[in-house]
C-alpha cells in the first residue's frame, strides 16, 4: 500500500495565545510548536497499515521552517520519507489554499490511503480533508474511530452526535482520524536518532507547477481582523455551609443568571 | 450578482436538528442586510412532511431533496443534493449548522465551487450588503472576523449560539421538490448505531453538569447523573477521566473533545486545565465546584462553590427536585 499521511505544525495546546502586531494572525514568539495532535492518530493509522499490508508511508505539511521539526517527529515515529511544501506564496493560506497545495503535491503519487487527523488544531477548521478529498476526485470518510481495510475496499466507523455511523466505500480514498481510532506510539530513541539523518524533500510552488496562483491578492478570503476573547466577568465564591451555598446558588440561577 | 442565503437542513430519523433551526433563524435575521431569499433544503427520505414544519422560521422557499438515495448519508450523494440547491437558488452565501455531517460535507461542496468556507461561526459584523463571519480559533483564546471576496461563500454556525425565531402564526411559503441525480456514490453509511449515554447531545444541551478526578471514581457517576436529570442537562466529562477509562470520550469536553456553549455548564472537581476551558469558557454561566479555593477554574467561573463535590451535588439535587416538583 501507499499511504500518505498529512501533519500540520500547530502551537502547543497550553500556549498563552498573544495578537501579533498587524491583528492579522497570532504572535508565535517564545511558541512551542507540536504536531497537531489528531495528526497523530493519522500517522499512527498509517503505520499499523503498512505493518499489516507491506508498502510504504510518506508524509507531507505545507508550512514554513516550523514544519521541519513536525515532519522528523513523523519520520522518527517510522514514517519512511517526509515531503515539506514550503513557499512564501503559501504564507497564510485558509483551508482551501492548503488542501490545493496538499492535493497539487499528492495527486500523482498514486496513494491508496491518504490520512489527515480531522481538525488542526488552533486553527480549528476542519475543512481541509474533505476538500482534499473532492480535489482530488477520492471518496472519504471523516471523523473515524474504526478503520478495516481489506483489498481496495474499507470499512470505518465514525462518529457523530449521539451516535456512531459505518461506513463502507472504496480505495483510494481520504480519511480524517479522531481520537479512539488507535494510541500514537512515541519515537523511540533510535526513531529520532534515524529521523535525524533523513533527508526532507522539499518542495516550493513551482516544483508542484502551482506558481502564482496562490498570491495573497487573489484570495477569496482574508483575515480582517484576530482578536482575543473578552474577559470574562470576575466571579464571585458563593459563602456559608454547604446548605446555606447550595440556596444562595440556586436563588442566583434563578433570579440573577436566569438560566434554570 | 448572486444573492440570498441557502440553509442546509440537517435532519436524522425524521427529526430536524435544533441547530438547523438557529441556522435558519439567522438567516431570516441576516437577509434584509444580504438581499434576495432565504431558501432551506432539506435531504433524506421521505422527508416531505418534515419540510412542513420549516416555513415558520420563515424561509421563502423551502426545496426538498427526497429519495431513496438519501435515505442513509453519504457524502457524494448529500454533495449532489446540495450543488443542486446551490445551482437552483444561486445564493451567496450558504449556511449550515457546524456538526459531524457539515465538517464530512460542507468544506467538499465549497471545493467543488471554488469558494471559501468559515466554520464554527458565533457572530457576524455586517459590511454593506457582505457578512463577516466571526468564529473563534485556538480553542477559544482568540477570535478571528474574515472578510470575503467572492460571489459564493459557506459558513457553518455554531450550535447553541444563535437564536431559533419561530412564528406562532401560520406562515406559508412555497414548498418544491428538487430532483437531483447523484451518479457514482464509492463511500456510503450502511448502518448507524445510537450511542450509549447522553440523550440531549453534549454540543447542544442548554445545561451541562461536567465531571472532573475530583468525583473520586466512575463508581459516582450516578451522582452527576441525577443531578442532570433534574436539570434535563447533558454530562461532561474532563480528559483526565476519559483517559482514566471512566467515562467514554463522546463526554469529553475541550480542546480534544468537544466545545460546548450552554446557557449554564457546572463544573463538578474539575481544575480548568487551559485545555478544558478551551472547550467549555464560552459557556453563559460556569458554576465551579471544588474543594480546593485556588483551583483555577474558580477565575473563569460566575458562581463558585468551595466543598466536596460528592457532598454539594446531591444538595443541589434534592433543592432543584424540590423547586421542579413546585
Ligand atoms: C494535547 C492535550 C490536549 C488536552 N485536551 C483536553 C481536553 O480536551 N479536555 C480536558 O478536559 N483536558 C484536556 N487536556 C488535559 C488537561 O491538561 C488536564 O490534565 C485535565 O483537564 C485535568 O482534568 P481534571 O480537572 O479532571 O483533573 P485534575 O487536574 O486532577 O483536577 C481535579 C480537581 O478536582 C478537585 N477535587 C478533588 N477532590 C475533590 C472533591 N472531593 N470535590 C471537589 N473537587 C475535588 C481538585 O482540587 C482538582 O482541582 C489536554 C492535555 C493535552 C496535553
Ligand atoms: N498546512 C498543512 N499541512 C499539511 N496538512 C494539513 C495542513 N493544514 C491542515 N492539514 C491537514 O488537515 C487536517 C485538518 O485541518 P484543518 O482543516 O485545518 O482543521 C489536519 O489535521 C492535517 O491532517
Amino acid at each position: 500500500m501507499k499511504i500518505a499521511v498529512c501533519v500540520k505544525a500547530v502551537p502547543d495546546t497550553d500556549a498563552k495565545i498573544a495578537i501579533a502586531g498587524d491583528k492579522k494572525n497570532i504572535d508565535f514568539a517564545g511558541v512551542r510548536i507540536i504536531t497537531s495532535p489528531y495528526d497523530e492518530f493519522a500517522i499512527e493509522e498509517a503505520l499499523k497499515l503498512k505493518e499489516k499490508h507491506g508498502g510504504e508511508t510518506t508524509v507531507f505539511s505545507v508550512g514554513g521552517a516550523e514544519a521541519t521539526d513536525v515532519l522528523r517527529d513523523s519520520l522518527a515515529r517510522g514514517i519512511d520519507t517526509a515531503v515539506h511544501i514550503q513557499d512564501e506564496e503559501f504564507a497564510n493560506l485558509g483551508p482551501l489554499g492548503t488542501a490545493k497545495v496538499l492535493a497539487a503535491a499528492i495527486k500523482d503519487g498514486g496513494f491508496d490511503a491518504i490520512f489527515c487527523g480531522q481538525q488542526g488544531v488552533g486553527g480549528d477548521n476542519n475543512q481541509v480533508p474533505a476538500m482534499l478529498a473532492e480535489l482530488l476526485n477520492l471518496p472519504q470518510a471523516t471523523i473515524i474511530v474504526k478503520l478495516e481495510i481489506d483489498g481496495t475496499k474499507f470499512k470505518a466507523e465514525r462518529e457523530i452526535e449521539g451516535a456512531h455511523e459505518f461506513i463502507e466505500g472504496s480505495l483510494p480514498a481520504v480519511f480524517s482520524t479522531q481520537k479512539g481510532l488507535n494510541e500514537p506510539r512515541y519515537p523511540s530513541i533510535k526513531g529520532v536518532m534515524a529521523a535525524r539523518r533523513k533527508e526532507i524533500a522539499v518542495k516550493n510552488a513551482e516544483a508542484l507547477g502551482i506558481k502564482g496562483k496562490f498570491a495573497a491578492e487573489n484570495r477569496k478570503i482574508k483575515v480582517k481582523e484576530m482578536m482575543l476573547p473578552k474577559e470574562r466577568p470576575v466571579g464571585r465564591k458563593l459563602d456559608g455551609d454547604v446548605d446555606a451555598q447550595v440556596k444562595q446558588l440556586l436563588d442566583l440561577l434563578r433570579t440573577e443568571a436566569r438560566v434554570i | 450578482m448572486a444573492e440570498g442565503i441557502l440553509v442546509f437542513i440537517e435532519q436524522r430519523n425524521g427529526q430536524i436538528r435544533k441547530a438547523s433551526l438557529e441556522a435558519l433563524s439567522e438567516a431570516y435575521r441576516q437577509i434584509s442586510t444580504v438581499g434576495g431569499n432565504v431558501t432551506a433544503l432539506i435531504v433524506g427520505k421521505d422527508v416531505k412532511t418534515l419540510a412542513g414544519n420549516l416555513p415558520k422560521y420563515h424561509p421563502h422557499k423551502v426545496l426538498v431533496a427526497d429519495s431513496a438515495d438519501f435515505e442513509k448519508y453519504s457524502t457524494e450523494g448529500y454533495a449532489a443534493a446540495l450543488v443542486e440547491g446551490i445551482k437552483s437558488v444561486s445564493p451567496k452565501y450558504v449556511f449550515a449548522a457546524n456538526t459531524n455531517m457539515a465538517k464530512d460535507l460542507i468544506p467538499r461542496v465549497a471545493a467543488r465551487h471554488d469558494a471559501p468556507c468559515v466554520s464554527d461561526v458565533t457572530e457576524f459584523e455586517i459590511d454593506g450588503n457582505n457578512l463577516q463571519p466571526k468564529r473563534p480559533q485556538y480553542s477559544g483564546k482568540a477570535y478571528t472576523v474574515y472578510e470575503f471576496n467572492s460571489d459564493l461563500a459557506f459558513m457553518t454556525l455554531r450550535p447553541n449560539v444563535f437564536a431559533v425565531q419561530e412564528s406562532s402564526n401560520n406562515v406559508n411559503c412555497p414548498i418544491e421538490d428538487l430532483a437531483v441525480s447523484v451518479g457514482e456514490v464509492r463511500a456510503k453509511v450502511t448502518e448507524t448505531h445510537a450511542s450509549e449515554g447522553n440523550k440531549i447531545e453534549l454540543s447542544e444541551a442548554s445545561i451541562v453538569v461536567a465531571g472532573g478526578r475530583g468525583i473520586k471514581g466512575p463508581e459516582n457517576w450516578p451522582v452527576l447523573q441525577n443531578l442532570c436529570d433534574s436539570l434535563g442537562a447533558a454530562l461532561g466529562a474532563s480528559r483526565a477521566v476519559v483517559d482514566a477509562g471512566w467515562i467514554d470520550h463522546q463526554h469529553q469536553v475541550g480542546q480534544t473533545g468537544k466545545t460546548v456553549s450552554p446557557q449554564l455548564y457546572i463544573a463538578c472537581g474539575i481544575s480548568g486545565a487551559i485545555q478544558h476551558l478551551a472547550g467549555m469558557n464560552s459557556s453563559k454561566v460556569i458554576v465551579a465546584i471544588n474543594n480546593n479555593p485556588d483551583a483555577e477554574i474558580f477565575k473563569h467561573a460566575t458562581y463558585g462553590i468551595v466543598g466536596d463535590c460528592l457532598e454539594v451535588v446531591p444538595k443541589l439535587t434534592e433543592e432543584i427536585k424540590k423547586l421542579n416538583a413546585n
